[in-house]
């Protein structure tokens, strides 16, 4: 489980900061964010819309357009830094080594090319396979995703698929090359309550067939709390809290992390309304002093305003960014003090 | 809402620098057509101030010019800008005569096809389509050649031309508003059609209508200045840029090219100034491009 | 598919009958066709009798039902000028219109289509700002004139090209084209250029707006994160998409260049059908204008079906109905 001290990690990100320069300000949307994930591992990244996770993931596979750009850190894929490697190597990362899965699958197929034309792609990139092997592995993975009729199906455009098929079709052509790494964001947000299930169940079987190590960029922890081995909470582009996923959810110690947790609907819990965290994210060319987080926190103090909290172990295998963690489950009503 | 489209509209102006070129082209044409038979050397129309020895006379830093005659002088002697200056006006002013009676009759039948919908409006989309299927150059000319030339019948054949496009995008607008609450309770409350027209559907429907119409004024300048270049224009009594740069064809053969380079250049510049512009509001009206 | 293209069937009907009902009421605002006909030192009662042979004297719907009868069986009349069928002097110079325009639409293409993709996707470059002001004086720029600058300096300076007619032509299939021959394409070139100006700055811009439309989609940041080469994403995902309204576009720009063709023809001595439309506006050969605005309608309506079909060919989300 302590994947902090994991021989070789698969991915290594280290102080990333990919910031926008915009003619309003200049948006620190991902800013100084670490982490690292051992080959199989998933991982969730988890945060309000506007917290940057999607900048993470887009900026894994150098997809950063202006004027965005990533400005300082690493991303070391099996040691080598991706944040830095040309264009040239990127085209060979991305889909081989890490692929994606997008968030509104109506939307992340083009629509004027057969679903086979957009899969056969993915094989003509990565693989030196004939024709007939590629055709014979699109179909194998269409049929592995739940796609019936498959040969007949690479024929049709996307258009003729329901939502729910074409982000089984979007998982097939991620998987197809065999990536090491898979960023998916967002993959249920924008289908139906029932088809989501359907779909994480589907893509935790697959990626656990294939072995891949995966990253879940999602705003809602129910998804993760399901799927994921750890959990990384982003706020305002900065990590906030870190830690195995069944404890960050059971027991979290940073007062954002507690919030989004009270905020998950739980049957068992009899309480008449959910808990909500107060305010909105902040505009992030304009963040509060110190602690991105104090306008909206309950344990805030004088010391909140002045210094930016660094990320530090908490309690047990968690680490916050915050100078009043939340120590002990009982303590949450007490106004302790560091 | 509106001061805050104001003032970001006027920051993004000053940003802007091809929208400041393509105002300032504007504003020069205006001051031509307010000003330009005041300051022209000389009335090209009256007969008197010209002289036929002053013919053929290049432009005045070319050996042989005529300091009086900057841009040169046509075969009777007149003065190429002052030709420029009064044709402009002429060009100018046909131009955005003919947009405000296209816009106005395009508007109008455009509410009243999606306001009243029905047969009007089947019948009127019907006749845009048609319309809409042949190049608005030839509807022109087609339609001069039945008139013959004159200012008046110009400006009525580019109206004939030009209403399809308001009537359009009016009609899809106009449904779209009519759609709304307000618009619904307005009717349910007894208000009277003209008055819900005036007061709610219209002031909704207009914005789309200014690029249009800022592009529409040098389309016209353009299909006049053919028109008159084909000779079924304007009459040789009031000649617009166009009509210069036929005179000048005559004679471009024999490397007299300074009676029908400098009128083009005028269309351009004026056209350019105003495409410049449209692009711009083009830009700031529609979010969604942004 | 057979309703459908019966559908198109009356619709192309409907709006070539509009045309005749339009054509046939202008034409009767022009003038007296009469005194096209008769020599100048008629008497009254040879007036008369032309009336009558021209079926004048009767009354407006009559005339209209002569009139449209004889469009339907291919009668057009004769010019009043060249004393011959209107439709043989039309079809006669069909081709060498034909010729201009369709050279024109192919400069258009070519340079067009890859200025605006560039454009499109590296919007803020410096070049595309240059492409993009160059495409704006080009629709601000008035056709004819654009032509006599070319004649001026090809032609009258530089002696490079010659500035009118038609040059040497060959006989292919029965039509007389300056295409194959060397001669023949130095005629075609400023004429072509002349005309295809306006529609290579038109379909630049639809391009550019069409990929930068494009180039917002997630299909292609997905395309993008498959490891495609970004001449795959560019030319591949993204031009294919930005086409659909290119299509429709250049379809009416053939619409719009056989209109300007007559200018262009007019300034070149091309002897093609708009300058002998042009020439009998002056004329008022009022046959010989019937004849080739119903023709035009014509080519028009199949145009207009041919982009319906392209269509459906590059978007498959679109089928015929």
């Amino acid at each position: 489980m302590d994947h902090q001290t994991a021989p070789a990690p698969l991915l290594d990100v280290r102080d990333l900061r990919t910031w926008f320069h915009t003619f309003s300000g200049t948006v620190k949307a991902v800013d100084g964010v670490s982490f690292t994930l051992a080959p199989g591992e998933v991982m969730g990244l988890v945060g309000e819309s506007g917290g940057g996770k999607s900048v993470v993931g887009f900026s894994l596979l150098g997809l950063i357009d202006p004027p965005g750009r990533i400005e300082g850190g690493e991303i070391l894929l099996d040691g080598e830094d991706i944040a830095r490697a040309s264009e040239e190597r990127l085209r060979r990362i991305r889909g081989r080594e890490i692929a994606m899965i997008f968030q509104d699958p109506m939307t992340s197929l083009n629509p004027v090319q057969t679903v086979g034309a957009q899969m056969d792609e993915m094989l003509r990139l990565h693989t030196d396979l004939d024709e007939a092997a590629r055709k014979a592995r699109c179909i194998a993975m269409l049929e592995s995703v739940g796609i019936s009729r498959a040969a007949e199906r690479l024929k049709a455009y996307p258009h003729q698929f329901s939502g729910g098929m074409r982000q089984r079709v979007v998982i097939a052509i991620a998987l197809l090359a065999a990536p090491r790494l898979i960023v998916a964001d967002e993959p249920t947000t924008a289908l139906d309550v029932t088809i989501q299930s359907q779909i994480l169940r589907l893509m935790r079987r697959r990626i656990a067939q294939t072995g891949a190590a995966m990253i879940l960029v999602t705003h809602d922890l129910a998804v993760v709390s399901e799927m994921v081995d750890k959990i990384v909470v982003l706020y305002c582009g900065k990590v906030v809290e870190t830690g195995p996923a069944r404890e960050v959810i059971a027991d979290p110690s940073h007062p954002y992390t507690r919030g989004l947790v009270d905020s998950i609907p739980n049957p068992r819990d009899r309480k008449p309304r959910l808990a909500q965290i107060p305010g909105a994210v902040p505009d992030i060319r304009n963040l509060p002093s110190g602690c991105s987080f104090r306008p909206r926190c309950p344990r805030a103090q004088a010391k909140c305003a002045e210094v930016a909290p660094a990320l530090a172990p908490t309690r047990g295998t968690l680490s916050a960014a915050c100078h009043f963690p939340i120590v002990e489950e009982i303590a949450m009503t007490g106004g302790e003090r560091a | 809402m509106g001061q805050i489209l104001a003032s970001q509209f006027v920051y993004n102006w000053r940003r802007n620098v091809s929208a400041i070129a393509g105002s300032a082209i504007i504003l020069a044409c205006v001051l031509i057509v307010l000003f330009g038979p005041l300051v022209a050397p000389q009335n090209p129309y009256d007969l008197t101030q010209l002289n036929l020895l002053d013919s053929y006379k290049p432009p005045a830093w070319i050996e042989g010019g005529d300091p009086r005659f900057l841009l040169g002088t046509d075969g009777q002697g007149r003065d190429v800008l002052s030709s420029i200056l009064y044709g402009t006006r002429v060009s100018a002013l046909i131009g955005i005569a003919a947009m405000l009676m296209a816009c106005t009759i395009g508007t109008v039948l455009g509410l009243l096809a999606g306001f009243y919908g029905g047969r009007l409006d089947a019948f009127i989309m019907r006749v845009a389509d048609v319309q809409l299927s042949f190049p608005s150059m030839l509807i022109a000319l087609f339609l001069m050649s039945a008139f013959g030339t004159g200012i008046d019948k110009v400006l009525i054949a580019l109206t004939l031309v030009g209403w399809v496009v308001y009537a359009r995008t009016v009609r899809g607008s106009t449904l779209g508003e009519i759609q709304k609450e307000y618009v619904q309770a307005a009717r349910v409350a007894g208000l009277r059609d003209a008055k819900i027209i005036r007061r709610h559907v219209l002031p909704n429907v207009l914005t789309p209508l200014i690029v249009i119409a800022t592009v529409q004024v040098g389309t016209f300048i353009l299909i006049e200045a053919s028109l008159s270049f084909l000779g079924v224009g304007v009459p040789i009594t009031q000649p617009s840029l166009g009509l210069l740069i036929k005179n000048g064809f005559d004679v471009l053969f024999s490397g007299l090219w300074w009676t029908s380079v400098f009128p083009g250049l005028m269309i351009m510049a004026m056209v350019f100034g105003i495409n410049l512009f449209g692009d711009f509001l083009r830009d700031e009206l529609n979010p969604r491009l942004k | 598919m057979l309703a459908y293209a019966i559908k198109r069937l009356v619709q192309m009907a409907i709006v070539l009958w509009a045309v005749s009902v339009i054509v046939f009421l202008m034409m009767s605002f022009t003038g007296d066709p009469v005194f096209m006909v008769i020599p100048i030192d008629s008497t009254d009662a040879e007036i008369e009798q032309a009336r009558r042979i021209l079926g004048l004297d009767r009354s407006m719907p009559e005339q209209y039902w002569l009139f449209l009868q004889n469009l339907v069986q291919g009668d057009f009349g004769r010019s009043y000028v060249f004393r011959q069928p209107a439709m043989d002097l039309i079809l006669e110079r069909l081709p060498a219109t034909l010729e201009i325009v369709v050279v024109a639409m192919l400069i258009a293409a070519v340079v067009a289509i890859p200025l605006g993709v560039y454009a499109g996707a590296n919007p803020g470059k410096p070049l595309s700002r240059l492409i993009m002001s160059g495409s704006l004086v080009g629709i601000s720029l008035p056709g004819f004139w654009v032509g006599m600058m070319l004649i001026f300096l090809f032609a009258v300076e530089w002696r490079l090209l010659p500035s009118s007619g038609r040059g040497d032509t060959v006989e292919v299939l029965g039509i007389e084209t300056s295409l194959l021959t060397w001669d023949g394409w130095t005629h075609v070139v400023l004429p072509s250029v002349t005309l295809s100006l306006g529609t290579l700055a038109i379909i630049l811009r639809i391009t550019r707006a069409g990929m930068m439309e494009v180039m917002r989609q997630d299909y292609i940041k997905f395309a993008r994160a498959k490891g495609a080469s970004r001449k795959d994403v560019l030319y591949g995902h993204g031009l294919r998409n930005a086409l659909i309204p290119v299509v429709t576009i250049f379809g009416l720009q053939i619409g719009d260049l056989i209109a300007f063709a007559t200018i262009t023809e007019t300034i070149f001595a091309w002897p093609g059908m708009g300058k002998l439309l042009v020439d009998s506006i002056y004329r008022a050969d009022r046959p010989v204008i019937v004849v080739y605005l119903m023709l035009v309608a014509l080519i028009f309506v199949v145009i207009n079906l041919v982009v319906d079909l392209v269509y459906t060919a590059i978007d498959p989300r679109i089928t015929v109905k």
